[in-house]
């Protein structure tokens, strides 16, 4: 192997995100030998596209606000299949680690006495997301990135990891490759970090960037660690849907924080129609109680376009499955309504949202202050990952923690929006303290030649297959995701899931076929045709758990199993390769709540 | 929607050598610059290298030269174009080649790790934490919005044509700064003589070239560069300090 570059780290992160470099950045001020390890550049990870904000309960603009009633959101939110404790420490941690973004730099826009300003979002009772106008992904990755490039850790950009390796059972290293020259790498280390983010690049449409193909997640599942909660996959509700080269990109949750309505092509609030009994009490009774809500009312309850992101999600896919979307396939959504009600008008909306502004003006040729716009739902997050202990974010794999969208745990069947970053912040910082301690309890480890052997080989199998017939990995991967965003979809029915599990098998064997043009460096072609296992492989997961799982809950619709089944409220879905190669799933009992958490979910609701 | 057939010439090449290639390709209806160049990659040339993330303005990832102008590849609408005429898509030219489109921009990262830190002061209130004003935020926050396309870098000409890679920091870096020194917690009081010593502040000679392709917005020129200079003068010589601390807020100390 004298051709392969080796690296010893203490500990390894996988991913410059918001979760990778939190871990990062804390293990290093720690004292021991940190590196990173990420496919873009350092600064370009998904999280710098965030728009709406961080959720932690500061209570700087409603004093009612607390980490209990956080909370009880975020398990609401979850429809309880979230982890209890990783719901507990997360609503109780998150405002620390916002204000210890203060401290590194981050300027968040402020209260009128000074303060961090928060606003609403979807399933939030109380302002709570801190934000900078809507682009607060960038101010929280820039924040940590230009704090930890003087923490010592040391950063390998555009470099992408294809294996984990193995001492025994235990995680002690990765086997990667340099996207520049194509040359490969091995990290030996004490203990490894999962921050790779999602797995949206599984679907046609979707918010998310190339890196977003599981990455992390068919690492951890390689390695025979579990996944968990995969049938629970977010399709935010207003993505972009005019022109077609848009189609998909993210339209923020804050421009219906900030007032923003959604129509049918009748000009009708149709949200209102239908609300769900369990959020019955907290919603708007009318259009007027909505509007005083999102202007700060703290009697007036929020608009129904703020309840949870699936149920919107669902009755924008109802208006236009019954001929009331509007002209593209979507519906309107209006913030140029609230003009003659604010003060400023038009510059308001510029001065709010200025990044939505902008991405209309700019891309659809749309000005949002004059024109409603038109979205639909876009797959946009990932709760379903890793299963980790809620403490520790350790895998089942030892030595192997993971944090982050990959990680999976506190969102359950549904995230709130806004608690993805604190996510990041909480359980990144976590990881990251606790793969320092188990790196110094258990020193670095060994990784086996043999694995790293062939770990290159089946990372240069495309180039020695004879051309000929050979299949072209952008075409498979473009099948994948459309046949995914037609059979796996908003709703699911089992005769589409069942035919996408047998079309994911007939995509796995032409993947084997896949033949790459030119050579190692910087190649797409290449790097695509090894992103294509990932795929494939947490498709067929989402399949099997969307199947197994029969009932609507969350994320999840059946076609067949409309409503909730208490019995299913009482098990996650955890998908583990046997060792026959194979993916298993097996239902695993949620843990009794603790009763003073109980407690808390009595009293708020 | 009827495409309209167009030729895209594209940087095919490596730190060895190269030449633009023509694609002829379809145009449809809203399609940036980076959807044609997927598409070329996806039907013409698998192994075309690219360097994009978001697809939406927000990383900075794709920049490159379309026409001769740097400008984000996701963001420019081929509408925008003179679809009669060949397109142009080269790499950025200020910086060291890895592949057709791909440049290597590890220079900007190194400098950014020279300058010093930022550096807050004592927390105001008890539970250490601070309180700011919206409007002392949002100066600062002109620059934060910064997203690192290095399309500044790549236009200066200190940089793209005078090579001053060495002695010149380059206009992300002065706002880098310039959102450092404005920063309203910040008490570092030690980079003004970086600035001018090591970074090159004087090099800038105001051609605003850097402001006009920002696709940020951000005006660089006037609201951070101009008043660091005056700044370091102010620093060197020590006259005039009721101008600038108009400009900068309340001395440090
Ligand atoms: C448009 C948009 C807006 C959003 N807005 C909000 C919001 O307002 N509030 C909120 O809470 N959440 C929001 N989210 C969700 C949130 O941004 C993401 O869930 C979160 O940023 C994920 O962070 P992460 O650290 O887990 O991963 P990422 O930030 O995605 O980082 C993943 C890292 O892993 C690296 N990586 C991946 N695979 C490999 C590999 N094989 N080898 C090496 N490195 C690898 C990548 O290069 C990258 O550095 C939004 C998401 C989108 C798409
Ligand atoms: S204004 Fe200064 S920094 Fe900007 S492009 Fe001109 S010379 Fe370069
Ligand atoms: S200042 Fe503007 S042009 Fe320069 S790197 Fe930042 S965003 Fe790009
Ligand atoms: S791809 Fe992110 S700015 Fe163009």
């Amino acid at each position: 192997m004298a051709d392969i570059q080796t690296h010893e780290y203490d500990v390894l992160i996988i991913g410059a995100g918001g979760a990778g470099l939190s871990a990062a950045v804390v293990a290093a001020a720690a004292g021991v030998k940190v590196g990173v390890v990420c496919k873009s550049l350092l600064g370009k990870a998904h999280t710098v596209m965030a728009e709406g904000g961080v959720a932690a309960a500061m209570a700087n603009v409603d004093d009612r606000d607390s980490w209990r009633v956080h909370f009880a959101d975020t398990m609401r939110g979850g429809q309880y299949l979230n982890n209890p404790r990783m719901a507990e420490l997360h609503a109780q941690e998150a405002p620390d680690r916002v204000r210890e973004l203060e401290k590194w730099g981050a300027l968040f826009d402020r209260t009128p006495d000074g303060r961090i300003l928060q606003r609403n979002f979807g399933g939030h009772a109380y302002p709570r997301l801190a934000h900078v106008g809507d682009r607060t992904g960038l101010e929280m990755i820039r924040t940590l990135q230009d704090h930890g490039i003087h923490s010592g850790m040391e950063v390998h950009m555009e470099v992408t990891c294809t294996r984990l390796l193995k001492d025994g059972n235990r995680c002690t290293g990765v086997f990667a490759y340099d996207r520049e020259k194509g040359r490969f790498r091995v990290f030996k280390a004490g203990a490894v970090v999962l921050a790779t983010g999602g797995v949206g690049r599984a679907y046609e449409i979707n918010s998310n960037s190339w890196e977003y193909t599981g990455d992390g997640h068919v690492l951890a599942y390689d390695a025979g660690a579990e996944l968990q909660d995969m049938e629970f996959l977010q399709f935010h509700p207003t993505g972009m849907v005019w022109p077609p080269s848009v189609r998909g990109i993210l339209v923020t949750e804050g421009v219906r924080g900030e007032g923003g309505v959604l129509r049918n092509k009748d000009g009708k609030r149709f949200m209102f129609d239908n609300i769900p009994d369990n959020y019955k009490a907290q919603t708007a009774s009318d259009e007027e109680e909505g509007w005083r809500y999102t202007q700060g009312d703290k009697r007036a309850r929020r608009p129904p376009e703020l309840l949870t992101r699936d149920h919107v999600a669902r009755m924008i896919n109802r208006e236009v499955k019954e001929g009331r979307g509007s002209p593209h396939g979507g519906v309107f959504l209006d913030i140029a309504w609230i003009k003659p009600r604010v003060p400023g008008g038009a510059e308001h909306i510029r001065k709010k949202l200025p990044g939505m502004y902008h991405q209309f003006k700019e891309l659809a040729e749309l000005d949002i202050t004059e024109m409603p716009m038109e979205i639909g739902p876009t797959t946009h997050y990932m709760m379903g990952g890793v299963r980790v202990d809620a403490d520790s974010q350790m895998s089942s794999v030892p030595g192997l923690f993971a944090a982050g969208e990959c990680g999976a745990g506190l969102h359950g069947a549904n995230r709130l929006g806004g608690n993805s970053l604190s996510d990041l912040l909480v359980f990144g910082q976590r990881a990251g303290q606790f793969a320092v301690e188990y790196a110094k309890k258990n020193g670095r480890g060994k990784v086996s030649e043999d694995e790293v052997k062939k770990a290159s080989e089946a990372a240069l199998a495309p180039f020695s297959r004879s051309g000929g017939k050979g299949e072209n990995a952008f075409q498979i991967q473009g099948e994948l995701q459309k046949m995914m965003q037609a059979k796996v979809g908003i709703i699911r029915s089992p005769g589409e899931v069942q035919e996408a599990i047998g079309e994911i098998a007939q995509l796995k064997k032409r993947g084997q076929a896949v033949v790459v043009e030119g050579n190692r460096e910087y190649n797409p072609g290449w790097h695509t045709a090894l992103d294509l296992h990932n795929l494939l492989t947490v498709s067929e997961a989402i399949a099997r758990a969307a199947l197994e799982r029969k009932e609507s809950r969350g994320a999840q619709t059946r076609e067949d199993a409309p409503g909730k089944d208490p019995e299913w409220g009482k098990v996650n879905l955890i998908v583990k390769k046997g060792d026959d190669g194979q993916m298993q799933i097996r239902r695993e009992p949620i843990a009794p709540m603790r009763p003073d958490l109980k407690a808390i979910i009595e009293e708020i609701g | 929607m009827a495409g309209k057939k167009t030729t895209f010439e594209v940087y095919r090449g490596d730190a060895k050598g190269g030449a633009r290639q023509s694609y002829e390709t379809e145009v449809g209806e809203g399609m940036v610059v980076l959807d044609v160049l997927h598409q070329i990659q996806r039907e013409q040339a698998p192994d075309l290298a690219i360097r994009w993330n978001c697809k939406a303005g927000k990383c900075g990832s794709c920049s490159a030269e379309v026409n001769g102008k740097p400008r984000l590849t996701c963001m420019t609408r081929c509408s925008s174009l003179d679809l009669d005429q060949p397109v142009r898509v080269e790499p950025m030219r200020t910086f060291p080649l890895i592949r057709d489109l791909v440049t290597d921009v590890s220079w900007n990262y190194e400098v950014k790790k020279k300058i010093k830190k930022f550096k807050p002061r004592a927390p105001d209130a008890p539970d250490g934490t601070w309180r700011m004003d919206q409007k002392d935020v949002e100066r600062v926050q002109e620059f934060r919005k910064c997203i690192e396309c290095f399309l500044c870098q790549d236009v200066c000409h200190v940089l793209r044509d005078h090579h001053k890679h060495a002695e010149f920091a380059g206009p992300r870096f002065f706002i880098y700064t310039a959102a450092l020194e404005m920063h309203p917690l910040d008490s570092e009081n030690d980079r003004l003589t970086d600035l001018r010593e090591r970074d090159g502040l004087g090099y800038c000679n105001i051609t605003k070239c850097c402001t006009d392709v920002c696709p940020e917005h951000i005006t660089i020129t006037d609201n951070g560069i101009i008043p660091l200079k005056e700044r370091v003068v102010d620093d060197h010589w020590d006259p005039l300090t009721g101008l600038v601390n108009l400009v900068f807020g309340r001395p440090k100390g």
